[in-house]
């Protein structure tokens, strides 16, 4: 079954055409990578996803019940998490969180239970916890992208876009970042990671190739088609191989 | 926050007792009529109304450092206090009223016309700046916009001299014309302000994130943006039509909370209001006491220790920053 589906989208910016002719299927319960080189529009494309940028075509989201989602209704099903976020310094690392409850919260109320409860698991998910109660300003880039997973794993959504999440993690929470995903999957939730190192998307389930502004492939990560498409849009200069039972991308010196 | 509000009577009590001949003990008020009358009608309105000034500025620029995401943000840097100067001035000149005037009337017409003039000028700054997204250029703007709009205050100035001294005092900010009916004014559009404003700060919240944070938390962040920017302009026009340009208590408040507290917008909202009471209610028995019995126009004191101030905050924001990195 699928969980976003999208018509021929095409966005254009400025004289640019950034992305065109986007057919793609993303499937629920799945894990899915977007690669690409620079500028191949990779952001925009998720960006489009979440109904940030204006575009041509259609997103659609099949398993979504109703068909005019208000606004609230849509950020409760589909949670976004852009690349590098400046702001917030001066909010303590608990309530950076609790802002991704907003869409379950109605208007004055104070947050409930429930939101408590959400934003303590999503903290300990990410080892924050911990320092609840310093400020984002205080932390390290990998701490500070430790908080704003939290904040984006709070909203408790459906499908959850990710722009490069990796970025100032160490190996460790890499590692723990990966199980995160995997247990989101697990719980059939939709996963779609815009990610620049290969041999982390190479651990997904599915892969969209982007290159120029075009989907180039989307397949298993098992197929060796898909590991030919990344190949050739990084021209040639990566080689995919298994070792230790799974793929890796290794430069080609 | 109980705090604050404590240094707020403080100040008020203070206020209410000094005056040019120095601090009279108000034990002895019921046997002097004399006194009595100088204290109800001159001191205590005066020292309200700072009070009432300094919250609603206290509030803008919280407010402001929100909206525009900067913590530079001031409501002296984004045109709006120039624009409702401009629209005072123009008021003036068209209607021939005294900024001192009393008259509840006279007020609300001075108070509408720099509500006009610094909804214009904020306005006018985000279309130059084409909306929110650069912060540089909003700054930039908002100067730009200041500039000219007062250089068009001193034109209509100019043309019209009779007005020029009665604006001249108007300019450098003073609470000494604040009678009752400011503070009444004052303290309802407080009231206003601040019960739009609290309830918002949740979206002020989701917006230091970055719009499409905000936006991909489901909220209607334009509809919200243009309610905000009315109670900012409502803000900055009430205390300037009553008490004229005052600088940097809206700049500086916020911040002092901020290095105090750590705190989300709804509650940074109120107490930085209740600061800028606190800061401008001091600050005006200052200028009342320092060169007593003369009387310093408190925006000229206000300025010079919020200058002094921002300029020790940058140098310790440039210190810890270069501290935390190495």
């Amino acid at each position: 079954m699928n969980s976003i589906c999208t018509q021929d989208l095409a966005v254009v910016l400025g004289h640019k055409e950034v992305l065109r002719h986007i057919n793609i299927q993303i499937k629920k319960g799945m894990w899915t990578s977007i690669v690409g080189p620079n500028g191949s529009g990779k952001t925009t494309l998720l960006k489009v996803l979440a109904g940030l940028q204006a575009c041509k075509g259609a997103v659609t989201f099949p398993g979504f019940d109703t068909q005019h989602p208000s606004r609230l209704q849509k950020a409760q099903y589909l949670a976004w998490m852009g690349q590098e976020q400046a702001g917030g310094d001066e909010l303590s690392v608990y309530d950076v969180a609790m802002l991704g409850r907003i869409p379950h919260r109605s208007w004055l109320s104070a947050p409930s239970q429930k939101d408590h409860q959400a934003v303590k698991k999503a903290l300990q998910m990410t080892h924050a916890w911990d320092w609840r109660y310093r400020r984002l300003g205080e932390l390290s880039g990998g701490e500070r992208q430790r908080v704003l997973l939290a904040r984006v794993l709070a909203v408790e959504s459906e499908i959850v876009l990710m722009d490069e999440p990796l970025s100032h993690l160490d190996p460790p929470h890499q590692v723990d970042w990966l199980h995160l995903v995997k247990q989101l999957v697990a719980e059939h939730k939709t996963v779609v990671s815009v990610l620049h190192e290969v041999s982390m998307a190479l651990l997904s389930d599915e892969i969209l190739v982007m290159d120029q502004g075009q989907i180039r492939h989307q397949g298993l990560v098992s197929d060796r088609l898909t590991h030919q498409a990344i190949e050739r849009v990084f021209g040639n200069r990566i080689q995919i191989q298994h070792v230790a039972q799974r793929w890796v991308a290794l430069p080609l010196i | 926050m109980l705090l604050l509000l404590t240094l707020c009577l403080v100040v008020l009590y203070w206020g209410v007792s000094v005056g040019s001949a120095g601090f009279v003990n108000l034990g002895s008020m019921p046997n002097e009529p004399g006194l009595a009358a100088i204290v109800f009608d001159i001191r205590l309105p005066r020292t309200l109304g700072a009070l009432c000034c300094g919250a609603l500025l206290g509030l803008s620029g919280a407010l402001a450092q929100g909206l525009f995401r900067n913590p530079l943000a001031d409501p002296y840097l984004l045109g709006s206090a120039s624009g409702a100067t401009l629209g005072v001035a123009a008021a003036l000149v068209a209607f021939r009223v005294s900024p001192s005037a009393g008259h509840w009337l006279a007020r609300l017409g001075l108070t509408g016309a720099a509500f006009i003039g610094a909804m214009v000028a904020v306005l006018l700054t985000l279309a130059l700046a084409r909306g929110f997204q650069h912060t540089f250029r909003l700054l930039l703007c908002g100067i730009v916009v200041g500039v000219v709009l007062g250089a068009l205050c001193s034109l209509t100035l100019l043309l019209d001299p009779q007005v020029l001294q009665s604006m001249q005092t108007f300019m450098l900010g003073s609470t000494s014309y604040v009678g009752w009916n400011s503070v009444i004014m004052m303290a309802i559009g407080w009231l206003v302000c601040i019960v739009i404003a609290v309830p918002l700060g949740r979206l002020l919240d989701g917006l230091s994130l970055g719009e499409s944070t905000a936006i991909s938390l489901g909220l209607n962040i334009g509809f919200l943006r243009a309610v905000l920017v009315c109670v900012l302009a409502l803000a900055v026009g009430l205390s300037v039509a009553q008490t004229g340009l005052i600088a940097f208590v809206g700049l500086a408040s916020p911040h002092l909370v901020r290095s105090m507290v750590k705190v989300t917008h709804a509650h940074l909202l109120l107490i930085s209001s209740v600061m800028g009471a606190a800061l401008l209610g001091a600050a005006d028995v200052l200028a009342r006491c320092l060169l007593a019995p003369r009387e310093l126009p408190v925006g000229v004191l206000t300025a010079v220790l919020g200058g002094g101030y921002l300029l020790w905050l940058m140098q310790k924001r440039q210190f810890s920053s270069t501290g935390g990195e190495s």
